[in-house]
């Protein structure tokens, strides 16, 4: 459980990590909470870690006209201290009160989370749900990514080996859209069997629109399940709609089978929990 | 690498290999071995320090990552003459057996009291699901948290 030998740095701009992840078999290391054990376990090796501790400026919250962007080095902890956000993206707050537990939330990050693309993990989900964009710097200089097209599978991005997240961005979020966030894991913090980030607007005539509906746990990567979603968009939001779309999602998934639950299970949890997710959404 | 922290505080410094976690590092090159290692992977909470005010699994955390941080141990949170409050409860509720996990729970308890002196039993519960016991079953340790929330004033103290 000790890490193979590796070179360190903690270089003092974006510019110059990108460069040293090109030097070498490189790796960046953030809050370190989900390196750190796969280096311990020496599923990794890297030749160098390049830190982006002293990289200023990839730790803003800012809320503006275009949304909410989050900066790569963004913590679950403020995240989960910021009070704007509990009105500007209930969604976000509730998912990542989720994640993880005390210690590990002081320093796992945004980017970090993106990054790995750890199929159970909640900032994907809300990234895939969300629409959101993802930022990232490399030797090409800057590009924009859609989460729908960022994550590939299990943690597998579109990330190049030289590149770096530098920020998320959510678009605006209207007061009166409705959400839900179920997800399942045995213990609390624990990563989830399953979950399901789900909202829609609702028209002057009751009907649902826009819904959006992600799994995470339950899928090989973070996507919208566009057959449940089909199922709620332009019908009244009622208990026989949300059943339906429940039962659409189970029949998207194609979940794993592994020591934690069987595929049938997870199948299950995955129409228990859009049930539940939509019926949060309408309270 | 050279590194310089501030450890309990006194100024250290120490020569590391990049690849030496915090805990290896407090514990071998600064003897401080309060600090237990259960897992070396992140799941068990025993290694929990505090580094500039938060708790944090020092196995998760290179040394040379926490160079020129301040870093408190379980050691930094007892002093010789007699049991502070935290340790006091502790020992009152019986809130550990063989000891092994309770660094970890000292510190964390420590630094969840010292940002939110009033914590209710919820939340108390939900910092530490992320620490392992195999003896306590837990209730005894909630409790001894509980108990000691009076000695943890706004001051941080
Ligand atoms: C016991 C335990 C339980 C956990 N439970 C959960 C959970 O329930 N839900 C959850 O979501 N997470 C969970 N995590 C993971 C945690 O949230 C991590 O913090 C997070 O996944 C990664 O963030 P990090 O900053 O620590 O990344 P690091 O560990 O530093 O890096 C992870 C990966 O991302 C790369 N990387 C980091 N930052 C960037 C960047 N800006 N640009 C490009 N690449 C980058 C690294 O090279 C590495 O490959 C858990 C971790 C542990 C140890
Ligand atoms: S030894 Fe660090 S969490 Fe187990
Ligand atoms: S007292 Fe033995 S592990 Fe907690």
């Amino acid at each position: 459980m000790k890490l193979s030998p590796v070179r360190y740095a903690a270089p003092t701009s974006v510019e110059e990590a990108v460069a040293l992840l090109a030097t070498c078999d490189a790796k960046i290391i953030s809050g370190g909470q989900s390196l750190m054990p796969i280096m311990a376990f020496r599923l990794a090796s890297p030749e160098l870690l390049v830190d982006l501790k002293k990289i200023k400026g990839l730790g803003d919250i800012v809320l503006d006209s275009e949304g909410l962007h989050l900066g790569a080095k963004v913590k679950w902890i403020e995240i989960e201290t910021d009070v704007r956000l509990k009105t500007a993206h209930p969604l976000l707050t509730k998912a990542i009160e989720h994640v993880a537990h005390y210690q590990i939330r002081n320093r796992g990050t945004v980017g970090g989370s993106l990054a790995h693309a750890d199929p159970a993990s909640e900032m994907p989900a809300i990234a895939a749900c969300c629409d959101a964009v993802i930022s990232v710097v490399g030797s090409g200089g800057l590009r924009k990514i859609n989460a729908a097209d960022f994550f590939v599978g299990a943690l597998q991005t579109r990330l190049e080996p030289d590149e770096i997240i530098v920020k998320i961005l959510l678009p605006p979020w209207p007061a009166t859209r409705r959400w839900g966030f179920q997800e399942f894991s045995r213990r609390r913090g624990d990563f989830a069997l399953a979950g399901i980030a789900a909202y829609f607007d609702v028209e002057p005539d009751g009907r649902a629109t826009n819904a959006h509906i992600a799994v995470f746990g339950a899928s090989d990567y973070q996507r919208r399940l566009t057959g449940a979603e089909a199922e709620l968009n332009g019908k009244k939001p009622t208990a026989d709609t949300f059943a339906a779309a429940a039962r659409a999602a189970a029949a998207e998934v194609d979940p794993p089978s592994d020591i934690h639950a069987p595929a049938d299970y997870r199948r299950a949890l995955v129409e228990t929990l859009t049930g539940r997710a939509l019926a949060d959404a309408n309270r | 690498m050279k590194i310089e922290l501030d450890v309990n505080g006194k100024h250290m410094s120490a020569e590391v290999e990049e690849r030496t976690t915090l805990a290896d590092c407090l514990r071998y090159e600064f003897g401080l071995t309060g600090t237990h290692l259960g897992c070396e992977h992140g799941v068990c909470g025993a290694c929990t320090v505090i580094v500039n005010g938060a708790a944090v699994r020092s196995c998760l955390i290179l040394a040379v990552q926490a160079d020129g941080d301040s870093v408190t141990t379980v050691e930094g949170l007892s002093n010789d003459d007699a049991l502070t409050p935290l340790q006091a409860s502790f020992r009152k509720h019986h809130a550990l057996q063989c000891g092994f996990c309770t660094p970890g729970m000292v510190t964390t308890a420590h630094a969840l009291l010292t940002h939110e002196p009033n914590a209710d039993e919820d939340r108390v519960r939900d910092v530490l699901s992320g620490n392992i016991c195999r003896c306590t079953g837990y209730i005894s340790i909630v409790e001894a948290v509980l108990d000691a929330r009076s000695a943890y004033g706004r001051d941080g103290q």
